[in-house]
């Protein structure tokens, strides 16, 4: 099987796969980093969210051969000294229910306060439109948002 | 985890002192001491305890550094028990809420029903106050002075007089040698010294969960792992014909194809693979030939006709309700509804999923499941291994909503494991999620009902025809269909609820809240449109209804009088007032907006709910929801919020967005693109407000999802005058 190196989470990881396997199952099936979830397979749940370059990239959207020599950041890595501030966020305003989407939810908020450090509640649900949550947290999902932006701002 | 102690194979009363030796016979290895106790309580009182081979579904363990951990035999699916239920223990024992956190048992019970605070909340109490109580003992037995001068705080006794404080870690050696107090006569705290229950403590399992840390189901990743697939019949009773593996062979990564068969002699094709991918790709290569079976000609079309032409049919069920006459003041007003709902799909975002490791004798399991006990009965069965030999590790659920009562995939998981000497993960894809999903049941309901010029509801009738979902427990088919009649607490004089079934072979189970998920939509919608047919205002016309059968406050001068359903009545009317108060009920609002009020009762709770949208261009935006809940003791004012915003969230979607629709057999919708769920851009405000109460905790987990539909529909109906009756709304097919 054709080998890969990827650039994930500041570590350069070597993998073999066949050129068209999805990230999301190089993370979850080779590498054991589970945080990225499988929901879907189409891109349409978000739970598989990671970072590709800073992007919020839905991992089962992308074959192993797109993600080399990209700067892949998974939720593991999110918080390299400590917490992210969303996910302190996330905590604060106490969020998670079942907690299975959180990862892709909290990738997907990561990197779109990123781009726009001060969104309006439009701007956020239209960011985090792609994320389902069958729980149902998306209106503490707004809340905590708008409290990483202001951290963010302080 | 795996628990330090061997339970005494004699069944002794719970609690009993030979019980408490035995299973504190640990100490010597852990330090710790532990009190073996049984989760169930009045919810399941009436039956014989699920695995009558153990005395103990749950621990407490104490440790010399003061650290307690409670091994619980409960499900996490988001719900809040592994906060709520540690909280219990910590009120009751009197520990340091800081060094307490929560353990999976591996004896975990039934999760679901909105049941588990209401089963555990006695027994978490009783053993919780044995401990206390025998940590006093100890205390007072090392000082060498009487008891009642001594006080438990904190994770500490404290000798009252003298000041002295000793801590539970300390005591373990002496509390082992004490006889545990009897649960039923120790001394439970009053609802006035509660120090811990009703504060909105961070749930312990969040911070795990902001960071990739949980485990769910398909985290299991034991030394080995390899990954399945199954291909299994398109439509529901196909049966296999044939296959040809060698396709699926060559793709790279599958390890192996074979046969699998149940006990019940379902035939399917496994696909085993060193990654997940490679399975599927192994399927997508799999030359299958299914025989699509004797229901392969179902519809949704051909059971909506089933069920119109049922409505005029005589029905196949009557429950025994009140028929008298009431004399009517002024006109009478007579109208008639059909309301109708489809089959919904669970949906939880983590597909269904269970590993399995055989190795000789013995037997390990890893599933997200609402119901641990079960699993295991279940894999011995279809293994043919004695119940001891499985270990079933329950991991957080990746979302339940009953979902997690199904075992199609543990018996498929079992028997793929028993041909491979590795741990296999089987996954089912998120089409193989939905389609062999057990569906919410469909149908409708007719009703009739007449009301006079003041408001008095004459009559009420209603045919509800539906697939029922109680054939698989040996129930008849009404069993779980029409509202609580016992408790209609509408008091209607002259009062019908009929059923007819239409007969389906999709498979139905339990969906959130079940049969309340419907008839708080058609109930609730209904009243209301009776409220407009006497022209009263809905949240004014509700009151006078709750209040009608309520003794006057003159004449009887106190509310000690009331009968239980008097009281029910009562609570329901001040969560319907508080409603009314908290969301400003009669502000006027803008053209095109509209405001929509219900309230229900289930799980011994009591919620009203008020509803505002917009209409937008050929659509309608849900700006805002308020709610007021009585539950009863308020343990987690965090999480019971959490439940009613998410369930209500969850009712939206179904109201809004969700319909499983069958043609020639097969399910239509098998992934997000065609069965949607809500998103951000549509989840409303949510303000929840909760009522004082002493009374025992009710039930919140499916409180919260039953009047979206109806609130919404009803706020609708003010803007617009459109009556929302089919499930999931549209609003070009509304009636004027």
């Amino acid at each position: 099987m054709p080998q890969y190196l990827l650039q994930i989470n500041n570590a350069t990881r070597k993998v073999e796969a066949q050129p068209g396997m999805p990230l999301l199952w190089i993370l979850r099936d080779l590498l054991n980093l589970t945080g990225s979830k499988y929901g879907c397979g189409i891109g349409l749940c978000g739970a598989c969210t990671v970072h590709v370059d800073g992007e919020a990239t839905r991992s089962c959207q992308v074959s192993v051969v797109a993600a080399v020599g990209k700067q892949i950041t998974t939720i593991e890595g999110l918080g390299q000294n400590g917490l992210h501030i969303v996910q302190q966020a996330w905590i604060a305003e106490q969020v998670p229910q079942c907690g299975y989407c959180q990862p892709g939810q909290i990738m997907s908020a990561a990197a779109f306060l990123a781009t726009n450090p001060k969104p309006t509640d439009a701007e956020i649900d239209d960011a985090m439109a792609g994320n389902l949550c069958r729980c149902g947290t998306y209106f503490r999902i707004r809340k905590a948002i708008h409290r990483a932006a202001q951290e963010m701002q302080s | 985890m795996k628990t330090n102690i061997e339970p005494p194979s004699e069944t002794p009363p719970k609690f009993s002192r030979r019980a408490f030796i035995a299973s504190s016979a640990v100490v010597a290895c852990t330090g710790a001491l532990v009190i073996g106790f049984k989760l169930y309580g009045p919810v399941h009182s009436g039956e014989a305890p699920y695995n009558a081979g153990s005395p103990f579904d749950s621990w407490i363990r104490i440790y010399p550094d003061n650290r307690v951990e409670l091994v619980l035999a409960k499900t996490e699916m988001g719900q809040g028990v592994f906060t709520a239920l540690p909280m219990v223990l910590a009120e009751e024992a009197e520990l340091d809420w800081s060094r307490v956190s929560v353990v999976q048992s591996e004896e975990c019970t039934g999760t679901g029903g909105s049941g588990s605070v209401r089963e555990s909340y006695l027994p978490l109490r009783q053993a919780g106050a044995q401990m206390r109580e025998t940590m006093i003992a100890a205390a007072a037995a090392r000082w060498g002075i009487s008891k009642e001068e001594c006080f438990a705080r904190s994770g500490n006794v404290t000798h009252r007089p003298s000041g002295r404080v000793l801590s539970y870690g300390s005591l373990i050696e002496h509390a082992r040698r004490l006889p545990l107090p009897d649960a039923k006569a120790v001394r439970l705290k009053t609802s006035s010294e509660f120090t811990v229950l009703g504060k909105p403590l961070p749930h312990l399992d969040i911070p795990d969960k902001t960071t990739g840390r949980a485990r769910f189901g398909l985290d299991a990743r034991p030394q080995g792992l390899v990954f399945a697939v199954v291909a299994q019949s398109p439509t529901v009773g196909g049966t296999l014909v044939d296959f040809d593996r060698s396709r699926a062979l060559e793709v790279p990564g599958v390890l192996d194809v074979f046969e699998i068969k149940s006990r019940d002699g379902i035939r399917q094709v496994a696909i085993v693979a060193r990654t997940t991918w490679a399975a599927i790709e192994g399927r997508d290569a799999l030359k299958i030939r299914w025989n699509p079976g004797p229901h392969a000609d179902e519809s949704s079309e051909a059971m909506t006709a089933s069920m119109k032409a049922s409505f005029d049919k005589p029905p196949e069920w009557t429950w025994p309700t009140a028929h008298a006459t009431r004399t009517p003041i002024g006109p009478v007003k007579q109208i008639e509804s059909v309301y109708e709902y489809p089959f919904l799909a669970h949906t939880p975002i983590e597909p269904m999923n269970t590993t399995v490791h055989i190795q000789r004798d013995r037997c390990d399991v890893w599933t997200p499941t609402q119901d641990g006990q079960g699993v295991r009965k279940t894999v011995a069965k279809e293994l043919g291994m004695p119940e001891s030999n499985i270990t079933v590790h329950v991991m957080f659920v990746g979302g339940g909503f009953g979902s997690r009562f199904n075992r199609a995939y543990t018996v498929q998981a079992a028997l793929i494991a028993k041909q491979m000497n590795l741990p296999v993960q089987l996954v089912w894809t998120r089409e193989d999620t939905i389609v062999n999903d057990e569906f919410r049941q469909c149908g409708g309901q007719k009703l009739r009902g007449a009301v006079d010029s003041k408001g008095n509801v004459l009559s009420w009738s209603c045919h509800i025809v539906d697939t029922s979902i109680a054939g698989p427990w040996g129930m008849p088919p009404q069993a779980w269909e029409a509202p609580d009649l016992d408790i209609f607490l509408y008091p209607i004089p002259d009062l019908h609820y009929t059923y007819s079934q239409i007969h389906s072979a999709i498979k139905r189970g339990a969906w959130r809240s079940v049969s309340e998920s419907f008839n708080g939509f058609v109930l609730e919608s209904f009243i209301d449109e009776l409220a407009h047919a006497a022209k009263i205002d809905p949240y004014l016309f509700r009151r006078r209804l709750l209040a009608s059968d309520m003794p006057s406050a003159k004449r009887s001068g106190q509310t000690g009088a009331l009968t239980p359903k008097q009281q029910q009545a009562q609570s329901l009317l001040a969560v319907l007032d508080q409603v009314a108060e908290k969301s400003d009920w009669r502000s006027p609002l803008d053209k095109g907006r509209g405001r929509g009020i219900a309230c229900w009762r289930a799980y011994t709770s009591y919620i009203a709910q008020v509803a505002e949208v917009t209409m937008t261009k050929e659509q309608f935006h849900v700006d805002r929801v308020v709610s007021v809940v009585d539950c009863g003791q308020v343990l987690n004012p965090n999480g019971v919020k959490a439940q009613i915003e998410g369930g209500c969230t969850m009712g939206l979607s179904a109201a809004l967005r969700e319909a499983i629709t069958i043609r020639n057999g097969v399910v239509q919708e098998q992934n997000f693109n065609r069965y949607q769920l809500l998103r951000m851009p549509d989840t409303p405000v949510f303000e929840t407000y909760l009522v004082d109460s002493n009374r025992d905790p009710g039930g919140i987990g499916e409180l919260g999802i039953t009047l979206a539909a109806p609130i919404v529909a009803n706020a609708v109906f003010a803007a617009t005058g459109k009556r929302l009756k089919r499930l999931p709304f549209r609003l070009d097919e509304a009636s004027l």
